[in-house]
């Protein structure tokens, strides 16, 4: 090879740049990875240890005041909190599953809609598009206004069927729901593209064969399609599932500090951040996102076991 | 979901035929589709649309039920908005914070994904994607600490690096696919012919990787644009995002309606004319390795 690379047969010598040259190919894997793996590593272990140092300390007000190590007094603070944290846990819970679940069934209609083409499909798919990339917080705002119990769009859709109107974002039990309705708007596109793309990557054969079977469009859905789309789903529900249990924007957007004055809709996140940023409790703030945090870990490893069981 | 009854592939192939020989069955499914479709479109735009209406409404007209449709449009909101509230400051905060953060990220994170695809480094990916997993709350406390030690909160420098922070995970799993589904054989080929396997990489993979790095690009800097809990807390007055400073609008004790949706479309509108233009990229960034199994 070193005959046919012109550098080598011009200069009897090695110079300088070629060793650099040579040891940065022999090293490229690294050299290559290093750099992102650090700027990730630094910015991600460093405080994930601090965090884990701080939940064991009584540390509040600023972090830079001395603090003592209480051992695990916070995460037993924490986990006999049943006005704050349980409450907290369950919304973040609640909210995420029936989300996930109306984006992803909701998804899937849409998705069988648009499989095959048809005229118009253009306009379809800037319409899916425009929610995904519109910037929460300005969306929150957008639906505080069209959910306004006084002066609001939905409540004037309501009264041309004659149902009263309705306290959404601002009555307690009907704060959350709301919420799950705009994240519902807001990502269920996504899932669309995700199932979209998972639809016209399979083949058509074994539709056609069940259908040669006899088979009816229902039993086809459910025992062809769905069974072999379950990867591409389990993925869209991993992808997303991440992202609405770390649900922040809309809420902290809509209801503003703690989740509103009942903390309708704190869930894990907000009460973290509220924890941190509006009451500088930092021990207790860091238990709470050590165990949200685990919270994650461990919804994302049972999925992801279960899509390895499914694809195989 | 009767949509599976129709005659599918003979109507790829010979659609006059199919059309003329279509069952009774699959055009009831025709017009529910259609009708179907309408709704799912009105669903997603009519909010997006009642939020443009709005803001061209004096807060009169807002508070007017009569007035939800028919009004005399007013461009009053935006020049208060622009004005008197400094958005144009903002709005340019926003796309250097956006623009800078992506292209470091891409700068950082496009060699990485190769290196991490060709040498599968699972485990290194999986590093980096953690950044993905990882609550931002848990990390902003230790951040806020440390750069106001440095006396960098309020800074472009914090923000951006968080924004990295977003991006950087976002851009290597995207291209990681992009690079995994990239033939080797080309960088073989350019190897037998005498280049090294950098230069490989920067003349043959790189220029062939302009499409996936255009997808990577424009995610992350939709990421950053719409970012607000890392800005909410890192930015200061003069380093101000728009998802911040449309927040800032409702800590007053009555809402200015009509400022406040008019401030949101000033923050959508041009990501949304950014996502129109580069629709195939976004679906396929949005989709990217989910379809892989």
């Amino acid at each position: 090879m070193s005959v046919l690379t012109p550098a080598r047969t011009s200069g009897r010598t090695v110079s300088a740049q070629e060793n650099f040259s040579a040891w940065a190919n022999r090293h490229r894997k690294w050299l290559f990875a290093a750099p992102a793996m650090i700027f990730v590593g630094v910015l991600i272990i460093f405080p994930l240890a601090w965090t884990l140092y701080l939940s064991l300390t009584d540390s509040q007000g600023s972090v830079r005041a001395a603090s003592d190590f209480v051992g695990f007094e916070n995460y037993a603070t924490v986990l006999t909190d049943t006005e704050r944290f349980w409450p907290a846990v369950g919304r973040t819970l609640s909210f995420t599953l029936v989300a996930l679940g109306c984006e992803i069934i909701l998804g899937m209609g849409i998705a069988l809609l648009l499989w095959r083409p048809f005229r118009g499909e253009k306009w379809v798919r800037v319409a899916i598009l425009l929610p995904l990339v519109a910037t929460p917080v300005a969306v929150g705002m957008m639906w505080r206004l069209i959910f306004d119990p006084n002066i609001g769009f939905a409540n004037q859709l309501l009264g041309l069927v004659g149902i009263p109107p309705q306290p959404w974002l601002s009555g307690q039990d009907s704060a959350l729901p709301t919420t799950i309705f705009m994240d519902v708007w807001q990502w269920t596109p996504m899932v669309v593209l995700i199932l979209l793309a998972g639809l016209t990557a399979l083949s058509d054969e074994p539709d056609e064969a069940a259908r040669m079977d006899g088979a009816n469009a229902f039993q086809r859905f459910f025992y062809v399609t769905l069974p072999l789309m379950m990867p591409t789903v389990i993925a869209a529900i991993l992808l997303r599932g991440i992202d609405a249990l770390k649900t922040f924007d809309i809420l902290y957007a809509t209801k503003g500090k703690g989740g509103g004055s009942f903390h309708e809709v704190e869930t894990l996140n907000v009460y973290a951040y509220g924890l941190s940023f509006d009451y500088n409790q930092y021990g207790l703030s860091s238990a709470v996102l050590i165990l949200f945090f685990m919270i994650i870990i461990g919804s994302m490893w049972l999925l992801t076991m279960r899509k390895k069981a499914v694809s195989k | 979901m009767t949509l599976l009854t129709e005659p599918q592939a003979p109507a790829r192939q010979r659609p006059q035929m199919a059309r003329r020989r279509k069952p009774l069955r699959s055009r009831a499914y025709k017009t529910f589709r259609v009708v179907a479709l309408i709704a799912v479109v009105l669903f997603l735009i009519a909010p997006l649309f009642w939020m443009l209406l709005a803001s061209f409404k004096t807060n009169v007209d807002i508070y007017d039920a009569g007035k939800s449709f028919l009004f005399t449009p007013t461009g009053e909101n935006y020049a208060n908005v622009l004005q008197r509230n400094n958005y144009f400051v903002f709005i340019l905060n926003s796309f250097w914070v956006a623009f800078v953060s992506t292209a470091l990220s891409l700068v950082l994170g496009v060699p990485a994904a190769y290196a991490m695809s060709r040498f599968t480094m699972h485990r290194s990916a999986l590093v980096v994607l953690m950044a993905r997993v990882i609550p931002g709350v848990s990390l902003l406390v230790p951040w806020y600490y440390v750069f106001s030690n440095l006396k960098m909160v309020g800074g472009f420098e914090v923000l951006i690096l968080s924004h990295m922070f977003v991006a950087l995970p976002l851009i290597v799993y995207i291209m990681m696919s992009y690079f995994d589904s990239l033939p080797l054989e080309l960088e073989e080929s350019a190897q037998v012919d005498g280049l090294t396997p950098i230069g490989a990489f920067r003349r043959i993979t790189l220029p062939l990787s302009v499409a996936g790095m255009a997808t990577a690009g424009i995610l992350s800097f939709i990421f950053s644009w719409n970012n607000f809990m890392f800005a909410l807390v890192l930015s200061g007055s003069k380093t101000k995002t728009l998802p911040v400073a449309i927040f800032d609008f409702v800590s007053y004790a009555s809402i200015d309606w009509g400022g406040l949706m008019a401030a949101a479309t000033v923050v959508t509108i041009p990501i949304m004319i950014i996502a129109l233009f580069t629709q195939k990229y976004i679906v396929s960034g949005m989709t990217a390795g989910a379809t892989k199994g």
